[in-house]
């Protein structure tokens, strides 16, 4: 039992911190944020020359075919360095659920092209309630033909087919298909654009096991766990050395206690994530009993550290960190967008309520004669 | 990164499941109505008998009663015990710390004569750190020995000792030197509780209890064989112990954090919240489940430290995310506690109508002096700022 990076997920995570570090420093983030899109090409063809859009698509899709773990580390440092673009949509999520759910020609369609670097994809799932739920969902398909609007759907104006996510299955729709509408939401996040999608009498293609869909999102939310412990590492970085340098009352601001608890606070809350976020994609790897509960762990607590950790962040920063110039909040704009994607924190919350309140039981003990009066309900 | 059990610690997860299942008592619960220190009794009978089953100690070295396996094993060790359902071990400070620090820092005469008996709870430890002027500035230390031919002779007073009133033996911080930078003067000593001038006096605490205790020292004669480490270079054994305090000693917990909520979680099926069952209730469900997530996340962490403990051999001062940790959500989930039972939840032991005979109120009131133990929560964060994060320090 070994809870730390083995040798090769040590380089591996070294090496996607020194790519993202040099081919996506800041600047070019800017850059891309200020497109309509966030999608660089060039960008897009050094990913896929590492690649990293293969990461854990099998060998036998051209894929590194390497595990969750592999994959979080992966995310974690895209999430430092705020990677822009369809990345996470691709890999993480419509990848994963492709994989998935696609029958092996599908995948070959499909997933293929994804870990070549030659598509880009997304998932679309919400629709106007606003709900990751899955069972809530209104637009089903008639005769493989989808009508409906979804909402929140990340990097579609750049995606070359799209999931969706229906009430009776799980499709694929190419991005030029007839009746395919796609607009611009406003999202907070500037490096990773939402789009409203809309669909009328849209063909699209069934993919073969659409029971695959759950496990899928939860490896996506892992790595966008993953993604948001490493913003918060950046925001933590940040914010630290902005405490040694800033002086105030001729010292160096982090020498205040005030503002050396916030910092420790923001690590504790890094940390924690950090651990949760590669506990659960482990727990996925290995197919572990609680998988989907660690999971919700991880999402649960990510989801209220990132802001927390970017509220502490901005604070330390002072009216620096109110500023367009500065780029604390461009991390934290992402968080507050991850914070709700693939359900927040209550949402999470109720998942793990449902796991160990009403499919515990609560047998292991004896019974107790106080809880006689309800026992009979 | 690999969880999984390598075959030897698969060996020792089922050997260790199997002596659980034959061996953990299944009354632990059964025991709030009785005194503190007849429930003291009755884990001093627990950990003896984990001892003579080879289960005590598990990454001490095997020559001094120890299981001589490694960090993971003991983290496994903990992990079982909490699925067990095993009622925790009486030598608390002991095993979590004393012991740990007589591994690194003793003689090997000091090995030989107390770390078995640390485990087997044969004789119980405290520590003598705190005074009424060195709490969080512990380097601020009074309480004095002075070298009398081979016996420092010792005078003044110590406080808030857990267990003093149940200990056999101290790990006692005393000042050698008075006339060197404070933390250069120090020393610790190993002291017999029963010599003669060591005075115990009961201090009440705000549970109602007497946990805790002032000790004070008139010319207690200590052998200068009992000094662990060397003379003067007491600064550093202390920071051992406090490393391991904080760092490691959390990991015991997840025994009773897991208890705990499983216990909650029975409760909130059977307690009504606006004429259904608390469980059901929306809000209830959100902070259930939220206490939840944070135990595993302790957990989590905890499985991380190790490992990298395990690596480099001691903790660092990364430890201190561990007592935040462990000490704040406890006191989150005491109130979680307090709101599923509402009125119920205050009442103490000994009232008719309390729930699990006023334990939710101990719990509750006891959890404050968890982020004041150990190092305060403000201290705790002093050393992530500085130690951890590099910041300038701030005194
Ligand atoms: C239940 C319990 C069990 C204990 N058991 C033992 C034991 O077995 N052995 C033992 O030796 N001790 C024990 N202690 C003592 C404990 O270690 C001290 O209480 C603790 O270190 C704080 O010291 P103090 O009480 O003197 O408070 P103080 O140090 O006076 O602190 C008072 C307040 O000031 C803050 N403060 C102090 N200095 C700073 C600073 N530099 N920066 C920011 N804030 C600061 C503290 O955080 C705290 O909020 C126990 C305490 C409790 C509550």
């Amino acid at each position: 039992m070994q809870f730390g990076l083995s040798e090769s997920q040590q380089i591996l995570k070294d090496t996607a911190h020194k790519f993202f570090a040099g081919e996506s420093p800041v600047a070019a983030v800017r850059k891309a944020m200020e497109t309509e899109t966030a999608y660089d090409a060039a960008l897009w063809t050094k990913l896929a020359e590492q690649g990293f859009t293969g990461i854990i698509a099998p060998e036998e899709f051209g894929g590194m075919g390497l595990g969750k773990v592999e994959l979080i580390l992966l995310m974690e440092e895209a999430g430092y360095a705020l990677l822009p673009g369809p990345f996470f949509s691709t890999v993480a999520l419509a990848g994963t659920v492709i994989d998935a759910c696609g029958s092996p020609e599908q995948k070959k369609k499909y997933l293929e092209r994804i870990a070549a670097g030659q598509a880009r994809a997304t998932v679309a799932l919400v629709e106007s309630a606003g709900s990751w739920d899955t069972q809530g969902l209104k637009i089903s398909s008639a005769g493989n033909k989808l009508t409906g609007t979804k909402l929140f759907v990340t990097d579609a104006a750049v995606a070359d087919f799209i999931v969706v996510v229906a009430r009776d299955g799980v499709f694929v729709a190419d991005a030029k298909a007839p009746g395919l509408h796609i607009e611009p939401m406003k999202g907070m996040d500037l490096a990773r654009k939402i789009y409203s999608v809309e669909f009328k009498d849209t063909p699209a293609e069934a993919l073969g096991n659409p029971r695959g869909l759950a496990g899928a999102l939860n490896v996506a939310t892992a790595g966008l766990c993953a993604e948001m412990t490493g913003g918060m590492q950046r925001t933590l970085e940040l914010t630290v050395a902005y405490a040694k340098t800033r002086k105030q009352f001729g010292k160096p601001i982090g020498i205040f206690q005030a503002v050396q608890h916030l910092c420790a606070d923001m690590y504790l809350e890094t940390e924690s994530s950090r651990s949760a976020t590669y506990y659960a994609a482990w727990a996925l790897e290995e197919n572990t009993p609680d998988a989907a509960a660690s999971v919700s762990v991880a999402k649960m607590y990510a989801s209220d550290a990132a802001r927390n950790v970017g509220n502490r962040g901005i604070q330390v920063h002072g009216g620096m960190g109110f500023t367009w110039e500065n780029d604390i909040h461009l991390y934290y704009r992402r968080a507050k967008a991850s914070e709700t994607m693939l359900g927040d924190a209550t949402f999470h919350r109720e998942r793990i309520a449902r796991r160990i309140i009403d499919e515990a039981s609560s047998g292991n003990k004896k019974e107790r004669p106080r809880q006689a009066a309800l026992a009979s309900r | 990164m690999d969880l999984n059990l390598s075959p030897d610690e698969i060996k020792f997860r089922d050997e260790l499941r199997t002596w659980l299942s034959a061996h953990a008592p299944t009354d632990w619960d059964e025991r709030r109505e009785e005194s503190m220190e007849s429930r003291f009794e009755y884990l001093k009978r627990w950990q003896r008998k984990l001892y003579e089953g080879g289960w005590a100690g598990i990454s001490w070295p095997k020559e001094y009663g120890g299981r001589g396996a490694s960090l993971m094993e003991q983290v496994i060790f903990w992990q079982e015990m909490a699925l067990a359902q095993a009622p925790p071990l009486a030598n608390v400070l002991g095993l979590g710390i004393i012991g740990p620090t007589i591994i690194a820092f003793g003689t090997e005469a000091q090995k030989k004569r107390h770390l078995a008996k640390i485990l087997s709870a044969e004789e119980i430890w405290c520590q003598g750190f705190s005074e009424p002027d060195a709490g969080s500035d512990l380097a601020n230390v009074r309480c004095e020995a002075r070298l009398d031919g081979d016996h420092y002779v010792v005078n003044g007073q110590k406080v808030w000792n857990s267990y003093g009133w149940a200990a056999h033996w101290c790990e006692l911080v005393v000042r050698t030197d008075p006339n060197v930078p404070k933390h250069k003067g120090l020393t610790v000593l190993l002291v017999d509780m029963k010599t003669p001038g060591v005075e115990v006096r009961p201090l009440r605490q705000m549970t109602g209890e007497t946990e805790f205790n002032e000790l004070f020292f008139h010319d207690v004669r200590i052998p200068v064989t009992n000094v662990v480490g060397k003379v003067n270079e007491g600064w550093g054994v202390a920071m051992g112990t406090l490393m391991h305090e904080r760092g490691t000693f959390g990991a015991g917990l997840q025994i009773t954090y897991r208890r705990n909520m499983e216990r909650l979680i029975d409760l909130a099926k059977t307690t009504e919240r606006n004429g259904r069952p608390a469980s059901e209730d929306p809000v209830i469900r959100q902070k259930l489940a939220q206490c939840y997530a944070e135990i595993e996340i302790m957990r989590c962490n905890q499985m991380r430290a190790f490992s990298r403990i395990n690596a480099t051999g001691v903790p660092g001062p990364e430890g201190s995310i561990q007592k935040i940790f462990w000490s704040e959500l406890n006191q989150r989930f005491q109130q979680v506690a307090q709101e599923v039972m509402g009125p119920y939840g205050q009442l103490e032991a000994g009232d008719d109508h309390a729930i699990d005979n006023g334990m939710w109120a101990y719990g509750y009131l006891r959890s404050r002096g968890n982020t004041i133990e150990a190092g305060t929560s403000e201290i705790q964060r002093n050393i992530i700022g500085h130690f951890v994060l590099g910041l300038p320090k701030s005194y």
